[in-house]
C-alpha cells in the first residue's frame, strides 16, 4: 500500500504528467496554488498556470474563455468559495455555455474543520447538482483521484470535482481500479442491506461494512463517486437486491447524495432508507474524524442504524 | 465598408431592430439603439469575421457583456448572414434560439451572457489564450454603464491589465441611463474613466454614436502596447429615435404602431441624407 497522501497532490502530479506531452491543460489558482498543491505544476508550467488572485467569480469567467479558445482549464480553488461565489459563473459561463472547465473543489466538506462555517462547504454537492449538464465528482482515494483525473482530461465537458484537503486512508489497495464517469462502484458484495458513499465517506462505508460483517449481516457497499450523472441502474439494483439503503456524506442532509439516493428509489423501487450527513446547522468545529464522529458519520453509527433498519435493534443478530 | 455607407447601415439596423421589437412586443429598444453605432462599427469595418466560417480560429471575438441589448446584435448577424434574415421574426417566440440574450446556438454567437458582470473576465480567458498560443486575434467586450457596478467587471480589470493583454478591448455603452433613471443617481460611477486608467487600462474617450470615431478608436488598438484599451464610448440611450432619446423608460418599452411609424420616418429619412452626404463628398 502506498504512503498516504492527500488527494490535491495526486491531482497536481497526475495533471503536471499529463500537462507536459498535452500542452492545452492549464491550471488556475485563485492564490491557491500552495492550497491546492499546484506549486509544482505553477512551477514547472508557468505557460500553462494562471494566477487570478483572490477572485473566483473572475477565475470561473476566465477558465470558460480559455476553454472556449481550445484549452482545457482546471480551477484549484477552495470549495466553499468555488462553489459559492463563483456559481453564477459555473452556471452561465460553464455550463449553459457548454464550456470545457474542470471546477476542482479543495479543501471541501468539513476538510477546514475549524475555520468555522465560511470555510466548510456542505452545500456544493446541492447547488451543484441541480445545474444542467454539470458532472459532479467525489474522488474516494489517492488511487481514485489519479485514475479520475486521467478520466477528467479526455472528458469534454464542466464538472465540479470534490476533494478534501488532508491525506486519507485508502480504499482501493492500488492505481489498477477502474474509474469510469457516472459508473459506481460495488466495493463489497451484500444482499441484505446496501450503504452508499462517496468520496471520504467511502473509508467509513467499509469500516461499517467489516463491523456488519461481524454481526452476520450481508452489507452491500456502494462508491458513488459520480453523484451527477448518478447511477440509476445500481441503486435501483441495490434497492432490488438488499431491500435497504444508507447514505453516508460529508455534506447537508439536504440535496446532496442522499437526497440524489431516495430521488431514484422512491421513483422506482421504494425500500427503508436512511441519510447520514450534516444536519441543518453550521457545523461543529473540529478536525475531520472529531466532526464525523459527532454527526454519527462513523462505522459504529451505521452499524447501529443499519441493525435498526433491518429490525434488529438489539445488535444480537 | 466606407463611413458614409456604415453610417446608412447603421439606421438600417436601427429599422430592423425597431421592426422585430414591435413585431414580438418585446425587446430591450433603448440599449440596442444606442450600441447600434458600436456595433455597427465593429462588425462591418473592424473585427476580422467570416460569416461562412462562424468557428474561423483566428477571427476576432465579440463578448456581449450587456446582453440584454441583443435586438441590433440578432439584426446584424442576420444581415451578415449567419443565419437566415427570415429568421429574425421568430425572435422572442416559443422555441426560437434567438431569445432576448445572446444564444450561442446561434452562429456567430461565442458565449451565452446575459447575467451581467461575466463578459469581461471570459474575454480575459480569451485574450489570454491568444496571448499564450501566439495568435493575432483581438477581443472586444461590450459592457453596459449600469453593468459597471457589478465587482466582477473590477475582478476582470485588474486581470486584464496584470496579463498585460494589448489584445483585449473593452467598451463602455455610456449611455448614463439605466433601468431605474440616472447611472450617477442610481450608484455613481464616475470619475469612470479615471477608475479605468487606475485599473492599468488605456481609456479612450469618443462620441459612441459616431461610426467615424469608433472606427478611428478602434483601429488604433493596440496604441499602448501591453495595456489593454477601454474605449469608453459615450451614446445616448435610444439614439437615432428623437422620442426615445435619453428617456430610461425605453430600456425595455416597445413602440407601438405610430410610434414604430415615427420612428422608421425618422431613420429612413437620415439614411436618405447620408446618401445626399455620399454624393456631395
Amino acid at each position: 500500500m502506498a504512503a498516504k497522501i492527500p488527494n490535491r497532490q495526486v491531482i497536481c502530479e497526475t495533471l503536471l504528467e499529463l500537462a507536459k506531452k498535452d500542452r492545452d491543460i492549464m491550471v488556475l489558482a485563485s492564490d491557491s496554488r500552495g492550497s491546492a498543491a499546484m506549486a509544482p505544476f505553477a512551477q514547472a508550467l508557468p505557460e500553462q498556470f494562471v494566477e487570478v488572485g483572490i477572485a473566483e467569480q473572475n477565475i470561473v469567467g476566465i477558465a470558460a474563455g480559455l476553454a472556449h479558445s481550445g484549452k482545457k482549464p482546471f480551477v484549484a480553488s477552495p470549495a466553499c468559495f468555488l462553489s459559492m461565489r463563483s456559481i453564477e459563473q459555473i452556471k452561465v459561463d460553464v455550463a449553459y455555455s457548454a464550456t470545457n472547465v474542470k471546477l476542482i473543489g479543495i479543501s471541501g466538506g468539513v476538510s477546514y474543520g475549524a475555520l468555522g462555517m465560511t470555510h466548510h462547504s456542505l452545500q456544493d454537492i446541492a447547488v451543484a447538482r441541480a445545474i444542467p449538464g454539470l458532472a459532479v465528482i467525489l474522488p474516494a482515494d489517492q488511487h481514485e483521484t489519479k485514475r479520475m483525473t486521467e478520466a477528467l482530461v479526455k472528458h469534454e465537458g464542466g464538472v465540479y470535482v470534490r476533494i478534501g484537503r488532508n491525506p486519507v486512508e485508502d480504499v482501493y489497495e492500488s492505481d489498477d481500479c477502474e474509474f469510469v464517469i457516472g459508473k459506481a462502484v460495488t466495493m463489497r458484495e451484500g444482499t441484505d442491506i446496501t450503504i452508499i458513499a462517496a468520496g471520504e465517506t467511502v473509508r467509513v462505508a467499509l469500516d461499517a461494512e467489516a463491523e456488519l460483517q461481524e454481526a452476520g449481516v450481508s452489507c452491500r457497499v456502494i462508491n458513488m463517486h459520480t453523484i451527477k450523472p448518478l447511477d440509476v441502474d445500481a441503486i435501483i439494483r441495490a434497492a432490488k437486491e438488499t431491500g435497504h439503503i444508507i447514505t453516508v456524506e460529508e455534506h447537508s442532509i439536504h440535496g446532496g447524495l442522499g437526497a440524489a439516493v431516495a430521488e431514484v428509489v422512491v421513483q422506482h423501487h421504494p425500500v427503508p432508507m436512511r441519510i447520514i450527513g450534516i444536519p441543518d446547522e453550521p457545523a461543529i468545529a473540529g478536525k475531520t474524524s472529531e466532526v464525523f464522529e459527532y454527526y454519527g458519520i462513523s462505522a459504529g453509527n451505521i452499524r447501529k442504524i443499519a441493525l435498526d433498519i433491518l429490525g434488529d435493534k438489539d445488535g444480537s443478530r | 465598408m466606407e463611413i458614409t455607407a456604415l453610417k446608412a447601415k447603421a439606421a438600417q439596423i436601427r429599422i430592423d431592430l425597431l421592426r422585430m421589437i414591435h413585431g414580438a412586443k418585446t425587446g430591450h429598444t433603448g440599449g440596442s439603439l444606442s450600441n447600434t453605432d458600436i456595433l455597427t462599427a465593429l462588425y462591418y469595418r473592424v473585427m476580422k469575421i467570416d460569416p461562412k466560417r462562424p468557428q474561423w480560429e483566428d477571427r476576432d471575438r465579440f463578448i456581449a457583456s450587456k446582453g440584454h441589448s441583443v435586438e441590433s446584435l440578432w439584426c446584424i448577424l442576420a444581415d451578415l448572414g449567419f443565419f437566415p434574415k427570415e429568421e429574425l421574426k421568430t425572435y422572442s417566440q416559443f422555441g426560437t434560439r434567438l431569445i432576448g440574450h445572446p444564444n450561442n446556438k446561434v452562429p456567430g454567437v461565442e458565449m451565452n451572457t446575459g447575467a451581467l458582470g461575466h463578459g469581461l473576465s471570459i474575454s480575459v480567458g480569451m485574450a489570454l489564450a491568444a496571448k499564450r498560443d501566439g495568435k493575432a486575434y483581438r477581443v472586444f467586450c461590450l459592457m453596459g454603464d449600469g453593468e459597471q457596478a457589478e465587482g466582477s467587471i473590477w475582478e476582470a480589470a485588474m486581470a486584464g491589465s496584470h496579463y498585460k493583454l494589448d489584445n483585449l478591448i473593452g467598451i463602455i455603452d455610456r449611455n448614463r441611463l439605466q433601468i431605474s433613471g440616472s447611472t450617477e443617481d442610481v450608484m455613481s460611477l464616475e470619475p469612470l474613466a479615471e477608475k479605468w486608467a487606475a485599473f492599468g487600462w488605456h481609456v479612450v474617450s469618443i462620441d459612441g454614436n459616431d461610426i467615424e470615431a469608433l472606427v478611428k478608436a478602434f483601429e488604433a488598438v493596440p496604441e499602448v502596447p501591453g495595456q489593454p484599451t477601454l474605449v469608453m464610448a459615450n451614446t445616448v440611450k435610444g439614439k437615432g429615435v428623437s422620442f426615445a432619446e435619453n428617456v430610461a423608460h425605453w430600456h425595455h418599452h416597445v413602440p407601438n404602431d405610430e410610434q414604430l411609424a415615427q420612428a422608421l420616418a425618422e431613420l429612413s429619412a437620415a439614411i436618405e441624407k447620408g446618401k445626399l452626404e455620399g454624393q456631395v463628398r
